[in-house]
């Protein structure tokens, strides 16, 4: 079981903790909703929960609850720039369609 | 799939639902936009990395035959048309924004646009080959811009942004914001004092408490505030400014030095003082790093001109324009009720505050020097960024508090043209105040409502704001109505006035609306007036109040004459009292506050006995018919 961040991804990350002042680390996780299933939580982790599972990547903390992280597992978290647009992209095996939008998922 | 940004702890948002938010800072001079993402506050830059875009709009031909908004040049492609086509193309369109004619034409000859009075409206509209466009729709089309590259950097429609206006920005100025952001389809989710902004920027970025003066000298306007940082809250203890006063001034009179020194004369095409004005910007610039500045002039009428600034003559011409902002620096820490031994720290703010010579100058005045930590052009827009992520509700519950000020003093006109202030300046708002007034003579079943703003005693010398009635007022005799008037400033400082007569509920009401070139006259005057004038103001109150007190004993005692006076008085006694209310009647009319008050004292002694024998008989006819028993078992 692992996640991972790419560099850029790690150093996004980091600067966004130091600049907030707080936080332990980085929350990923998927709630249900949307028009395709799934969609990704990424959050400030303040403290970590009674049975999350915490990874380390390029020096980040990523704190995933287990219900999420077997939808998540294999996931590489990537910063990217696109156009005027940046920010975090998931590329995450365990997705067999999105909907059109892309801001849902199924798997 | 959509790039996605790191949110507080439980803020996520679903898939669909956004809550994107941005800050704008509509410059005089630039503009900027900002927002929050993954925790970071930052100005967004357009594709070519510029993050300030120039407040200049240029209007073309295609304009008009195509619909397409981006037939309409913004930014600095509009910049280079400001010298071969200065008639349609517009800059510094702040200063215009809610102003009339009449306050525009004052502005002087400055302003290369020519000007069209709009029917009814009293709003100033600028004739260009694209049409008549107001000050309002020229906002607009800079805002547009900002929130489509907010929009294209965030991946996302913006649900609201906050706009930040200067301290000083009255009613009208403040509505003319949110029209214009209206028109940009833009949310205001609220307005904020571009000093205030400033200090969430830095109080967020430091958590420092206390006492912190913010001085924010930008392209066309300046401000100073007081603000006190405790516990994380924000309290503007003071503001004041000049809302006229700016780096483009400074520009101006090294342009019109290079006029003078070159023999250029002062009608020059508007495209040539357009190019001066360049050369003006670019020699304070350079004087920012060296020691002189080369010049060189080259007109299309033939006209060149070489020759240098050097510093200390870019100082004589520029020092009494930074002179003028000490004097304001001075108003808000008396309004604070501080000196400058309280201030903890000053923050610059406005691209003008690069220039070394502004920063010495304020550093002396404060006697600390001031800090310079967030680029000062970004600073204002970052604050309004973080204000608008909170209002958007992406912020978790350490929740801001805001407080902000009304910068003039709210009332209304009373007898004899006073002011009777209801909101005071320097009020934190939002905020309520009712106040009853009442009826000045019997019978009176209407009452004009003057609404004024300003800080002199007397109705003609501040601004009038709106006039409502209230009608329905039951006859009664006078001073027995009662009358309440609600005073309320939102957060946004826009004003709404209400009146009710107690006993009936009858109910009328006004906000204030854009009352474009309405005695609109500047706000620093109006301070400066109010100050320069208080022995006279004071005076002049004294005797007004007299006069109304005359009026209403004249008028009491003429009611009770006709009534019963020849009834109950004697011949003589009501020869007595005729006389000494001709007596007061002739003194009235002067300005002797003292004859007047006495005159009044005489006419009340000589009628004490006849107010004793009006009370005896009224109490003969109210007891008459009735056992004495039914007015004691009350108890």
């Amino acid at each position: 079981m692992a996640l991972t961040l790419t560099e850029k991804a790690a150093k996004h990350i980091q600067k966004s903790l130091t600049n907030r002042g707080k936080g332990i680390g980085l929350r990923l996780g998927v709630k249900t909703s949307g028009c395709s299933g799934m969609a990704y939580i990424m959050e400030f982790a303040d403290e970590a929960g009674e049975h999350d599972q915490i990874f380390e990547s390029q020096g980040v903390k990523i704190l995933v609850d287990p219900k999420s992280l077997a939808y998540i597992d294999g996931t590489e978290l990537d910063y990217v720039r696109e156009g005027l647009n940046e920010g975090f992209k998931f590329s995450n095996p365990n997705v067999k369609d999105s909907c059109g939008c892309g801001e849902s998922f199924n798997v | 799939m959509p790039l996605l940004q790191i949110s507080e702890p439980g803020k996520s948002a679903a898939p669909h639902q956004h809550n994107l938010a941005a800050g704008i800072d509509l410059g005089t001079t630039n503009s900027l936009v900002a927002s929050i993402r993954s925790g970071i506050a930052e100005t967004f830059p357009d594709i070519e990395g510029h993050h300030l875009l120039p407040s200049i709009v240029h209007y073309s031909e295609m304009a008009i035959t195509k619909v397409r908004d981006d037939e309409i040049i913004v930014g600095n492609a509009a910049k280079s048309f400001a010298n071969q086509d200065p008639l349609n193309t517009i800059a510094s369109v702040k200063r215009l924004l809610g102003r009339g004619l009449k306050d525009i034409k004052t502005l002087g000859t400055r302003l290369p646009y020519e000007f069209v009075e709009n029917e009814g409206q009293g709003m100033p509209m600028i004739r260009t080959v694209a049409g008549l466009k107001s000050p309002v729709q020229v906002s607009a089309d800079i805002l547009k811009v900002l929130k489509k590259r907010a929009e294209k950097t965030l991946g996302g429609e913006l649900t609201g942004v906050v706009i930040t206006v200067p301290a000083y920005f009255d009613d009208a100025q403040r509505q003319a914001t949110k029209d214009a952001a209206t028109l940009a389809d833009l949310n205001v989710l609220r307005l904020l004092n571009e000093p205030t902004a400033a200090a969430v920027a830095y109080g967020l970025d430091k958590g420092a408490s206390g006492i912190h003066a913010i001085y924010d000298l930008g392209g066309g306007t300046f401000d100073i505030s007081i603000l006190r940082l405790h516990h994380g809250v924000f309290e503007v203890m003071a503001t004041a400014g000049d809302s006229a006063l700016g780096g483009d001034d400074i520009d101006r009179v090294i342009a019109q030095w290079i006029m003078q020194q070159a023999h250029i004369a002062n009608d020059a095409e508007h495209h040539q003082i357009r190019e001066l004005l360049d050369v003006a910007r670019t020699a304070k610039e350079t004087l920012s790093t060296q020691n002189t500045a080369p010049l060189n002039i080259k007109l299309d009428n033939g006209i060149q001109w070489q020759g240098e600034l050097t510093h200390s003559q870019f100082h004589e011409l520029i020092d009494p324009l930074i002179q003028k902002t000490i004097s304001p620096c001075r108003r808000a820490l008396r309004d604070a009720r501080l000196t400058v031994a309280d201030i903890n720290e000053v923050v610059m703010v406005g691209g003008t505050t690069r220039m070394p010579r502004v920063r010495e100058k304020v550093g002396d005045f404060f006697q600390r020097p001031p800090h310079i930590d967030i680029d000062p052009d970004k600073v204002v827009a970052i604050g309004a960024a973080i204000q608008a992520d909170i209002l958007a509700g992406n912020k978790p519950d350490d929740d801001m508090l805001l407080l902000d000020v009304i910068p003039l003093s709210l009332g209304i006109e009373t007898m004899g043209g006073l002011v009777e202030k209801i909101i005071p300046r320097n009020t934190t708002i939002p905020v309520a105040k009712t106040q009853e007034f009442t009826t000045f003579k019997d019978g009176q079943t209407a009452m004009a409502i003057h609404v004024v703003q300003g800080e002199r005693e007397i109705v003609l010398d501040c601004r009038s704001l709106a006039r409502f009635e209230l009608r329905g007022i039951p006859p009664m005799v006078a001073a027995s109505a009662r009358i309440r008037v609600t005073f309320q400033v939102d957060a946004d400082g826009l004003l709404s006035v209400s009146a009710t007569e107690e006993t009936t509920g009858v109910h009328s009401e006004i906000t204030v609306k854009p009352s474009y070139g309405l005695q609109d006259t500047d706000i620093e005057r109006m301070l400066r007036d109010s100050l320069e004038h208080v022995q006279k103001d004071v005076a002049t109150r004294t005797l007004r109040e007299q006069q109304v007190e005359a009026d209403r004993v004249i008028n009491a005692l003429r009611a009770a004459l006709k009534a019963d006076g020849h009834h109950l008085l004697k011949h003589h006694e009501f020869l007595e009292i005729s006389a000494a209310l001709d007596e007061l009647l002739r003194v009235k009319e002067g300005n002797h506050v003292q004859a007047i008050k006495r005159a009044i004292e005489h006419l009340d002694e000589i009628t004490q006995s006849y107010a004793q024998r009006r009370m005896d008989t009224a109490i003969h006819h109210a007891m008459t018919g009735h056992r004495i028993d039914e007015f004691t078992q009350e108890n």
